[in-house]
């Protein structure tokens, strides 16, 4: 799997490395990079920090409780910027997520841990959709989670790196 | 040790599963793994886990401003079979 010469194209490095490349050059072609205004650099700033999480959920798609949260999120923050109305949608979709992760344990308030209750809270809020994960839910998706932030931080970095010079 | 925990009625999840969960989550957080097989406790984990996702969400905010910084230079029709091979190494 870790083959030294070969970029594996299906893996989820290189998946997210070419969405983001191209998110880039969109965002760059968008407005003349001239203008330095406070603004303008920070409308660049959101909008490349939202190119990187879009880029990392669609590259892991509905696998994960974790990325179709981060994906409804995305897609209801573009919904309401076009259309006001789209709530209900939205609301919809949330049902559907907590059906698919709830695992038929409801109540998120049992005492299923020993003690670090407040800490699996702390960490759903964290999680992209962790407010309706159970325990077990909870730690396999952070576990997932985590892996693909420090992957999209090794490529940023890579990334910025490269331009740098 | 029982799986089934009094009063919660339903306790699907054994502990040996929260045990198994809470290690593997152990091995991904640095900060952790510099201890030997030592185990944390889970309440531990769990808390180094938040700071270290709290630090992972900072990087990003950070790369994502040195790349809008960046951005002028960037351009990736040419580089970007040249990012992907240095992403090898």
């Amino acid at each position: 799997m870790n083959n030294p010469h070969h970029l594996n194209p299906t893996s989820l490095k290189s998946r997210f490395t070419t969405r983001f490349l191209r998110a880039l050059t969109k965002i760059r072609a968008q407005k003349p990079i001239s203008s330095s205004s406070p603004t303008e650099i920070f409308r660049r700033y959101r909008r490349i920090k939202v190119a990187a999480d879009k880029s990392m959920a669609y590259s892991v798609r509905s696998r994960r409780i974790w990325s179709r949260a981060m994906l409804w999120k995305l897609r209801s923050r573009s919904y309401r910027r076009q259309d006001p109305c789209s709530g209900r949608r939205s609301g919809k979709t949330n049902q559907a997520i907590m059906k698919k992760s709830s695992n038929g344990n409801i109540t998120r308030r049992r005492e299923d841990g020993v003690g670090f209750v407040e800490e699996a809270d702390e960490l759903r809020q964290l999680v992209p959709g962790g407010e309706t994960m159970n325990l077990c839910n909870l730690l396999d998706e952070t576990a997932h989670y985590i892996k693909c932030l420090t992957t999209q931080v090794q490529v940023m970095k890579k990334i910025a790196d490269f331009y740098s010079f | 040790m029982s799986g089934r925990r009094s009063g919660s009625g339903v306790s699907s999840i054994s502990d040996d599963q929260i045990t198994h969960l809470v290690s593997k989550l152990q091995q991904l957080i640095p900060e952790l793994c510099a201890r030997r097989s030592h185990k944390a406790s889970a309440s531990k984990v769990l808390q180094e886990t938040c700071d270290y996702i709290r630090n992972l969400h900072k990087e990003v905010e950070d790369l994502s401003d040195r790349l809008s910084q960046l951005l002028a230079s960037i351009d990736t029709d040419n580089d970007q079979a040249a990012i992907v091979r240095s992403l090898l190494m």
